[in-house]
């Protein structure tokens, strides 16, 4: 039995939106309308059809900076949440499914890694390994686990003793099994808004952490390094802070809307 | 009474837990102090007695509780940039965050809960889809992006406040209230989007209850159940995220304050991490945590003050 899935206009504008940029980052990577690191005359130039988004203290076109800069943002985002999701969800279908003594502990562990605030959790694991662009991810890949672990336990353990399942492992299907192929299916709907989230949460963070100068460091270029970047010239050029700022508002905006979307139609088909 | 007890007896021991994870995280990964203080050329004579006064060689227990009865007695060590007490360091950059978190926590109380009630008035309504635009829009926007923009256009154009130039907390307060103020409202916004979301889920699906239909047929208005009834039972989400809040806006506050150029702990954790000053990092991080399980238990006890089924175990 397939379940027609109904689209709303939040998923639609959400996904075309994401969508949109997504690929403007990609195509970024191979594509730019200037050097995005060859310095020119047109020093502090306003947007101009030349120039859409102007051009900083060293004449470099920041349309061509964003486009290839957001790749490493991208990149980082998404890593980072599969990271966070592949070890979380594991860790959260094993506990949930088995319980008992491990499940407690590994419980109360997350309780206080939660008290820790994500962002200050992954700054001291960066002033362990060191700043730079895979250091970053594997902080915040870190630093994400816990709460999709939580997300996915209580996904796992709803459906411990519930009917289907009871059957399966009846007849004699492994635990792996049981997990993957009966259980995962099923805890789709919460994992996917909660990879939204995270995926929101991840952005922001390489931005803020990027922007502090603990973060991704040049010759790597993201979005939270041009924003320091703009800040320095934020008299001069100001369209260049708000070009990064508006590119990061739009790409949360965007998975935000993809996330609002999913939940709305959660309600609308239970 | 009872919940109370219970709800004290575990913040205490999650506390004694986060620390003794940050005290062995910090143990294990900071190296030796006594060669980061002395530096490597010092003779091993003097290192020794250098550990021994530190109480170095003494058991990894024995060292931690000594740290924490220090932690709560106020001693938290020596900073190795600054070779200064780190209570004394850090005191007054404590103060300074404090006072733009509680400014910040203001605001978004003060808007949260007006803006809440009317978004689940108009909830359904032709106006919906706009507002949810607008809210996710909200908190889509990076405060530090917001502050750049703040700075920009109030500090920079309007010179309504001059950004980089903090006045002194204690000798000016009214003026460094002022210029925290700015940094509050730019942390505050995508959080009160978030509060008034949860808000207005909560009390549309409260709405649909029963109880609620009763009220209404039984000719109430139904402005007047929406305060009288249906905003006390479905207060209790908005309190645990308030607690969140009130934990996030700490972290979130750390590079606000950096664009600001205000003098607070987010700055100053930023540049010790950047040093390697261990004893500051490891006081700050413990402090934050401490500041979230103390948050987290407040809106759990306001929580069962304000719901009393939840006395009953639930949850």
């Amino acid at each position: 039995m397939k379940k027609k899935v109904r689209i709303n206009g939040y998923l639609a504008a959400g996904l075309i939106l994401t969508a949109v940029i997504i690929l403007w980052i990609v195509v970024g990577q191979f594509y730019t309308p200037y050097d995005p690191t060859k310095m020119s005359m047109d020093k502090l130039q306003g947007p101009t059809l030349a120039h859409l988004f102007g051009t900083d203290r060293f004449g470099r076109d920041i349309f061509s900076r964003v486009m290839r800069g957001s790749w490493t943002t991208l990149v980082i985002a998404v890593s980072t949440v599969a990271i966070g999701c592949v070890v979380g969800t594991i860790i959260g279908a094993v506990t949930g499914y088995f319980g008992g003594a491990a499940d407690e502990a590994l419980m109360r562990i997350n309780d206080a890694l939660t008290a820790f605030p994500s962002i200050l959790l992954a700054l001291v694991i960066i002033s362990f390994l060191g700043p730079g662009k895979y250091n970053v991810t594997v902080a915040l890949g870190i630093v994400f686990i816990p709460s999709f672990a939580r997300v996915t336990r209580t996904a796992f353990a709803a459906q411990r003793d519930v009917n289907y399942i009871t059957s399966a492992r009846l007849m004699g299907a492994s635990w792996i099994r049981i997990l993957v192929v009966h259980m995962l299916p099923n805890t789709i709907n919460v994992l996917l808004p909660a990879v939204t989230i995270g995926f929101n949460n991840a952005v922001l963070a390489e931005a803020s952490m990027s922007f502090l100068g603990i973060g991704v460091n040049p010759p790597d270029v993201s979005m939270g390094y041009m924003l320091s970047e703009a800040q320095g010239m934020i008299k001069a050029a100001p369209w260049y802070a708000i070009s990064v700022g508006i590119m990061i508002a739009l790409l949360i905006f965007g998975v935000g809307l993809i996330g609002e979307g999913m939940q709305r139609l959660d309600k609308e088909v239970g | 009474m009872k919940y109370v007890l219970r709800r004290i007896v575990t913040l205490v021991l999650t506390m004694i837990m986060v620390s003794f994870l940050s005290f062995a995280a910090f143990h294990l990964i900071s190296g030796d102090p006594a060669v980061v203080i002395l530096g490597t050329s010092a003779t091993p004579e003097r290192l020794e007695a250098l550990r021994r006064s530190m109480g170095l060689d003494q058991p990894f227990l024995i060292q931690y509780f000594r740290w924490l009865a220090g932690f709560f007695t106020g001693n938290l060590g020596i900073s190795y940039s600054y070779q200064q007490p780190v209570a004394a360091l850090i005191m007054p950059k404590l103060q300074v965050t404090f006072c733009m978190v509680m400014l910040s926590f203001a605001v978004i109380i003060i808007c949260s809960f007006p803006i809440g009630l009317f978004s689940s008035r108009i909830a359904g309504s032709r106006l919906d889809w706009l507002h949810t635009t607008f809210n996710q829009l909200c908190m889509a926007v990076p405060a530090f992006f917001l502050s750049i923009l703040v700075t920009y256009v109030f500090g920079i154009a309007l010179k309504w406040f001059r950004p980089g130039a903090f006045p002194d907390l204690a000798k000016n307060p009214v003026g460094a209230m002022h210029y925290l103020f700015y940094a509050a409202v730019c942390i505050a916004i995508p959080r009160i989007a978030m509060c008034v979301r949860m808000m207005r889920s909560t009390i549309i699906g409260e709405m649909e209850k029963n109880y609620v239909r009763t009220a209404i047929s039984r000719g109430n208005d139904r402005g007047r159940v929406l305060r009288r009834h249906v905003l006390k039972n479905s207060l209790v989400p908005t309190i645990t995220l308030l607690g969140q809040t009130m934990a996030e806006i700490v972290s979130g506050g750390i590079v606000v304050e950096q664009v600001f150029g205000i003098p607070g702990m987010g700055r100053f954790l930023v540049l010790s991490i950047s040093n390697k000053d261990y004893p500051v990092v490891q006081a700050l991080v413990v402090i934050l945590a401490f500041w979230v399980i103390m948050a987290g238990t407040v809106a759990d006890l306001l929580n069962q003050t304000v719901d009393t089924r939840l006395r009953l175990g639930g949850r």
